[in-house]
């Protein structure tokens, strides 16, 4: 045991003097021992990505399949704990609801190109993996938005009506300026869930490209500047650390090299299991997650989150008959009528929920609970008593979302498409939902209504520097950040009502005896016999 | 009369670092417990620490200096003249009787003082150090104390303890003003001396073994 902690205690200090330099480090990053710009094969010209991709596969030979094994393939995660095949292929959430049968839109974010119809696998062809999302250095490259992840080839107006044209991106020049995935390349998509940036997750928008170092510590320039991928780490594309089963408490420790997971997808990988000085804090590392102390608030890099979305009232047209934009007095869009009503928050406080690492998805024809709105469209798993389970920030999402009043499920939407069915065309959910049936093959009843719901996504990213984190009185005081959390005891929060009643009691009592005594005193003083 | 030491320079360090300690403890500890917010949660917990683990220190030598001193005895509860101290307290004091106890080196706590000092040490203490050691050490309990006891419990008895403190404090705060001067129980505990109706100090000293 006690070497076990100088052992720690040795390598929190190499880490405190590595942390003391960061600049080394941060300004070296990665050096390449190839300089794509020399490859005969990238010199282009290309006439598609794909031939970009066909080039990179002539020397990584095994990337392709490599990639094509992946989640980030596939969208199908099988859960090992519960059973549930995952994955965005089947998951609906309470954003844009689910991808299938609003293919070219969704699959703008698939790391591949021309995957047009949900209902199959994705295209097969090696040809068919994009290389260029994630390792495009240049930021010229961009998966447009409604090609079925596909850059543009020729200028293309976006967003839609803005006069704004994307031009198509040079291929041989992005080819030859290929390097390690960036916060920016994992961003293209991830920043921008739920159809715009920072909508879905709340810890993950465009202010983490560039963050100062209140926002982030470890991925600002100004700190650590780190790459997603330092924390995902990531051996032959598989990339460490997916939300559909994460790592509630990691007690592994510092992860080193050939003796641990080889994953430092938790905090707990770089800074060790008792990470702070104070012995006191490093009891709380049993009950608390890392994030909860310090991520005290979630989308503060200045891109408001969406924590409300109604697609109820989606459909609604202005009296020209044209599609409205309407705007909340931060001045972000509150009505679309595409999309409905949306309520949006920065510098957010996170719910807590005790977490062991496991969500459960209510999956399309899974029956609903619709006696008790709001439905969770997941559960987190976890109680005081696991001892897999901690304290985890939530961002929780609420809505309004489509079901079915007969059969009590969820309802895929057809919202996107050139078609006389798809909502944004339209603006007729009849239609939309029946179309989403009938693309999709899940049933419908043809009688729907909406019911809120609630969606938890665990909050893990911007952390600031330690004097940022929560003070004690955040938690521990009247006014607690664990409010109505069960299962822990927590000074300065809970206690008995009653002990303090009686205690208090007593106490006024002795005072009231002493004073009453005293007084009483004073008067039958002149009483004294000399 | 005589002019004689009646608290040991030891006994009165003692007693003035306890109430410093007790008074601090009682502050950091009621706002750890929540019932008010003066320096910040962790600022009162780093103190309360300090100031018990100082309070704790403190006692060790207390003990050793009872036991080796023989002052113990001086705790020694008794029933003889005990009512008729509690009758001083609720009646005699008002009726202007003089106190009934004459205190001298060998006994210099009345029956009741006694009694509550005792309580105070064999009690409030005690319960006050194992729960408060409990509490500070919950995350390292061994597995059959983490089955049979949790926090909360121990919190509970660390918080009626505080109670039981502070209304001893209360009490014996007011107590010390009961002397024929407002303070005349006081003075001795600062200087030391106190004028008793006893014997010459050489005299006690001879037949002390006795007691």
């Amino acid at each position: 045991m006690a070497s076990a902690i100088s052992g720690n205690n040795l390598l929190r200090g190499i880490m405190v003097v590595l942390a003391m330099i960061p600049s080394v480090f941060a300004a070296t990053g990665p050096q390449p021992t190839a300089d794509h710009s020399k490859f005969k094969a990238l010199q282009g010209p290309f006439e598609s990505p794909e031939q970009v991709t066909e080039a990179c596969l002539r020397c990584h030979t095994e990337a392709a399949e490599q990639i094509r094994a992946s989640t980030h393939w596939t969208w199908v995660y099988q859960h090992p704990k519960t059973g549930q095949e995952l994955g965005k292929r089947n998951v609906i959430n309470s954003f844009c609801g689910m991808p299938i049968t609003n293919e070219a839109r969704c699959t703008s974010c698939h790391v591949g190109y021309g995957w047009e119809d949900m209902k199959q696998p994705p295209p097969t062809e090696d040809s068919a993996v994009d290389c260029l999302v994630c390792h495009d250095t240049t930021g010229d490259y961009w998966k447009f938005p409604t090609l079925a992840g596909f850059p543009t080839d020729i200028p293309r107006e976006w967003p839609k009506g803005s006069g704004t044209m994307v031009q198509p991106p040079d291929l041989a020049n992005v080819a030859q300026h290929v390097g390690a995935s960036s916060r920016a390349n994992c961003g293209s998509c991830h920043f921008y869930g739920g159809g715009a940036d920072g909508v879905k997750h709340g810890d993950l928008d465009s202010s983490l490209v560039n963050p100062p170092r209140s926002l982030d510590v470890h991925m600002s320039p100004d700190g650590l500047d780190f790459a997603c991928s330092d924390c995902h780490t990531t051996w032959g594309h598989q990339v460490t650390g997916s939300r559909y089963q994460m790592q509630a408490r990691d007690t592994l420790g510092i992860d080193v090299p050939g003796h641990t997971d080889g994953t430092r997808a938790s905090c707990a990988s770089c800074h060790g299991t008792e990470p702070h000085k104070y012995q006191k804090l490093n009891d709380h590392v049993d009950s608390l997650a890392c994030q909860s102390c310090h991520i005290p608030e979630f989308a503060r890099g200045g891109v408001p989150t969406k924590v409300w979305w109604d697609w109820s009232t989606a459909g609604r047209l202005g009296e020209d008959g044209e599609p409205l934009t309407e705007y909340d007095e931060q001045g972000n869009v509150s009505y679309l009528s595409i999309k409905g009503n949306f309520r949006y928050r920065e510098n957010q406080v996170p719910e807590y929920a005790w977490f062991n690492g496991t969500v459960e998805y209510s999956l399309p024809g899974e029956k609903l609970d619709v006696e008790h709105p709001p439905v969770l469209l997941n559960r987190v798993d976890g109680s005081p008593d696991d001892p897999e389970s901690r304290i985890w920030p939530f961002k929780v999402m609420a809505g309004k979302q489509p079901y079915d009043t007969q059969l009590h499920t969820l309802l895929v939407t057809h919202v996107f498409g050139d078609d006389d069915t798809s909502l944004w065309s339209n603006f007729n959910w009849d239609k939309a939902l029946q179309a989403g049936s009938d693309l999709s093959g899940m049933p419908y009843s043809g009688h729907y209504d909406f019911i809120e719901t609630r969606m938890y996504w665990p909050i893990s990213h911007m952390v600031p520097p330690a004097e940022q984190a929560l003070r004690c009185s955040s938690c521990h005081s009247a006014d607690s950040r664990m409010a109505g959390l069960g299962g822990i005891y927590v000074p300065g929060y809970s206690g008995s009502v009653w002990l303090n009643r009686i205690g208090w009691l007593i106490v006024a009592a002795t005072l009231l005896g002493v004073v009453l005594h005293g007084i009483a005193r004073m008067i039958f003083k002149g009483r004294k016999r000399p | 009369m005589s002019h004689v030491m009646i608290y040991k320079r030891f006994e009165r360090f003692w007693h003035w670092s306890q109430a410093l300690l007790i008074f601090g403890l009682l502050i950091t500890g009621f706002e750890i417990h929540g019932s008010y917010s003066l320096l910040g949660f962790g600022q009162a917990v780093k103190l309360h620490t300090l100031g018990a683990w100082a309070l704790i220190i403190l006692w060790i030598f207390a003990i050793f200096w009872h036991i080796t001193t023989g002052e113990w005895r001086q705790y020694i509860p008794t029933r003889e003249g005990l009512f008729a101290v509690i009758h001083y307290y609720l009646i005699g004091t008002f009726t202007g009787a003089s106190h009934p106890y004459r205190k001298t080196t060998k006994a210099k706590h009345n029956p009741l003082q006694r009694l509550a000092y005792l309580f105070f040490k064999l009690v409030i203490s005690p319960v006050i150090w194992a729960s408060g050691l409990a509490y500070l050490f919950y995350h390292d309990w061994p597995e059959v104390l983490s089955q049979a006891l949790d926090l909360q419990t121990v919190a509970l008895v660390h918080t009626g303890a505080a109670f039981a403190m502070l209304v001893f404090v209360i009490g014996h705060v007011y107590m010390t003003t009961m002397g024929p001067t407002l303070t005349s129980l006081i003075r001795p505990m600062i200087t030391g001396y106190e004028d008793l109706d006893e014997e010459a100090p050489e005299a006690s000293r001879k037949k002390g073994t006795g007691a």
